[in-house]
């Protein structure tokens, strides 16, 4: 039996994407953003506060970090859960004592179970970044719309009304998304989501309901995918974070200005061993010059006033010429 | 033991790295360093194919499809980059649909003068499952895209995503091409048995290969740059008795991401650094092979089996 014809059918084979979502661009061929202060480097650190239920189904699959052992997984479930006890302190102190701040990409569960924590992280400067519901609840193609867009709400709900925040930056557990996902964020005023992982730069999506802006959130130099996934070592995870920083660094001198995304399980790299490397990178990153630390709501205002400037630039030039050749 | 035995797949007969006849590379040139980048295409929403599903996650698996997609967006040019300071050509591993959805980065390649080869139409859509006739039509699909994109023959193949039937050497040779790239038994090419005559595997490589560094084997980005360098090291001695053949296969998504490309920029500029490299594409490794060595190493082997 040979295979369907359908497997020769190429019905999206253009010159385009084979989706609606957004158009192809070569990061290196676009417009030089702009940074506050002529900095080179937006540097955006982002602790994630996650919570993995007990009783977890799974369904349709386990988000990385989930449990996996049989019921009831203590193990799991409280060494995730150390992360919010204490892992998340040692990673805001050496933040504070860097004078960086950032986005903590919270599960709505954390914020329901433990609303002191976001007290703190909100009282130290952070954006709270929506990470969800919580660790079993996945966004995924094939949900029932209805019951995607309550999670959306419940969630972005719960956050807004424990941070105090506008609350408009969005990581799906798992960085899963259904086909509704990104339209049902714009509907709910989020303005950007963490979850594609194919740029280094902010860009803007569309959806029937409105824009939504793929924000860059490093996912091979991630703490947990490099420790854990890939069983580097943490000096490894070190060399490798500042490595992507100097490339990043050194584009930025040329190219316009780059983001450098620094993803922190608090479960991950708050452990006691960890901890100096993360101090470490992050203090490697912020004794270079032009290095701004900022949350992800910053990072994208200045990103879209810099587009803004750099098309009204062209508009004005193609404007210039007109008049010159006229 | 010789091709064709039972639990053979009859592709090409013993024949031991001792004692072979001896391949002249150009210019007196040890070892002949080919880069093969696969300039790929995955689909959001490939169809179902029986025995391999292309996504883990339910559709749309947007972080798998836009892991794959950051190689078209952003680390093609670095990789382009390295390999134009380093001097080597490429010779690409190409999903012939990404002629019709991203030309630009086609014609970048094409205007350094690289060499295309087809990996498949997309590297969502397998070959596993398909009957003779269809895996026909996507290798005339690829010629004929290659032709009208890049003005080239297509003369080499890597099946997309590696996917095989015991017949497809045996199109590849009726269809005109000189090369496989699917076979890893060796760092010299080989001549391969098909119904209709010559045909040679040039030797890819899956230790070199960047997906499987990364993806499989999970190493550093640092231990890449040494494993090259110490794969290189030694077959460029041996080169000094018999020309050898070292591929690099590169994922633009992997390679070209900005904490693994200096790594790998620093190994070619090392490989570069050494006299007697030829620095080859796939299809100068097979013509070469084909006009000088062919005959001899079949001969052997066929002594030998």
């Amino acid at each position: 039996m040979p295979l369907p014809d359908d497997h020769l059918r190429y019905p999206h084979r253009g010159h385009h994407m084979d989706h609606a979502l957004y158009g192809w661009s070569d990061l290196l061929d676009r417009p030089k953003v702009a940074w506050p202060n002529g900095a080179r480097v937006a540097l955006w650190a982002a602790p994630l506060l996650q919570w993995f239920p007990i009783d977890s189904a799974g369904k349709p699959f386990r988000a990385p970090g989930a449990l996996t052992m049989p019921f009831p997984d203590y193990r799991h479930y409280t060494n995730r859960d150390y992360g919010n006890r204490v892992g998340i302190f040692r990673l805001l102190d050496a933040m504070s004592e860097l004078g960086i701040r950032g986005s903590v990409a919270t599960n709505a569960a954390v914020a329901e179970r433990y609303p002191g924590l976001v007290k703190e992280v909100v009282g130290r400067g952070h954006e709270i970044l929506a990470h969800g519901l919580d660790m079993d609840h996945i966004h995924y193609g094939g949900m029932p719309e209805d019951e995607e867009a309550e999670l959306v709400r419940r969630s972005l709900d719960i956050l807004r009304t424990a941070s105090g925040q506008p609350v408009t930056g969005w990581l799906s557990p798992g960085r899963s998304q259904s086909h509704a996902t990104l339209g049902l964020l714009a509907e709910h005023g989020v303005a950007y989501a963490c979850d594609w992982a194919n740029d280094d730069m902010p860009f803007a999506m569309t959806t029937p309901q409105g824009r939504v802006w793929a924000m860059p959130f490093a996912q091979e130099t991630d703490d947990r995918t490099v420790m854990l996934d890939f069983k580097h070592t943490e000096d490894s995870w070190l060399q490798q974070v500042r490595d992507r920083f100097d490339v990043l660094y050194r584009e930025a001198a040329t190219g316009g200005g780059r983001v450098v995304s620094v993803p922190l399980h608090a479960w991950v790299a708050g452990v006691p061993y960890r901890i100096g490397v993360v101090r470490e990178a992050l203090s490697y990153m912020m004794g270079h010059e032009g290095v701004w630390a900022a949350t992800g709501a910053e990072i994208l205002a200045a990103f879209q006033s810099s587009e803004a400037q750099s098309s009204e630039a062209q508009a004005s030039q193609a404007l210039g010429s007109e008049a010159r050749n006229g | 033991m010789s091709g064709g035995a039972a639990g053979d797949p009859g592709l090409y007969d013993y024949l031991p790295y001792k004692g072979r006849p001896r391949i002249t590379w150009p210019g007196g040139a040890q070892i002949a360093v080919w880069i093969a980048p696969n300039i790929e295409f995955y689909e959001y929403e490939p169809p179902k194919n029986p025995v391999r599903t292309p996504w883990a996650r339910p559709l749309p698996d947007v972080l798998a499809y836009s892991h794959r997609d950051y190689g078209n967006r952003v680390g093609f040019r670095r990789m382009l980059e390295a390999m134009d300071q380093a001097g080597f050509r490429g010779s690409v591993s190409l999903n012939v649909a990404m002629c019709d959805h991203h030309p630009e980065i086609v014609t970048l390649c094409a205007d350094r003068g690289w060499e295309f080869f087809s990996h498949g139409v997309y590297n969502t859509r397998y070959a596993y499952g398909m009957s003779p006739e269809q895996e026909r039509e996507i290798i005339r699909d690829s010629a004929e895209t290659i032709q009208k994109w890049t003005g080239q023959k297509l003369d080499g193949w890597l099946a997309p995503a590696l996917s095989n039937n015991t017949w497809t050497m045996d199109l590849l040779a009726e269809e005109g091409l000189l090369y496989t790239c699917d076979l890893f038994h060796d760092d010299q090419p080989t001549p391969i048995r098909t119904k209709s005559g010559r045909f040679v595997s040039v030797p890819y490589s899956l230790e070199m290969n960047d997906t499987i560094v990364y993806n499989t084997n999970s190493y550093d980005p640092r231990h890449y740059g040494t494993i090259i360098k110490r794969q290189f090291d030694q077959l460029y001695r041996e080169g000094a008795t018999s020309g050898t053949v070292m591929c690099i296969p590169l994922h633009p998504y992997l390679v070209g991401q900005p904490h693994r490309i200096e790594p790998f920029a620093e190994a070619i500029r090392y490989i570069a650094g050494h006299d007697k490299v030829w620095k080859a594409t796939g299809r100068e490794i097979a013509q070469h092979f084909l006009a000088n060595s062919y005959d001899d190493f079949a001969a052997a082997a066929a002594q030998a089996g």
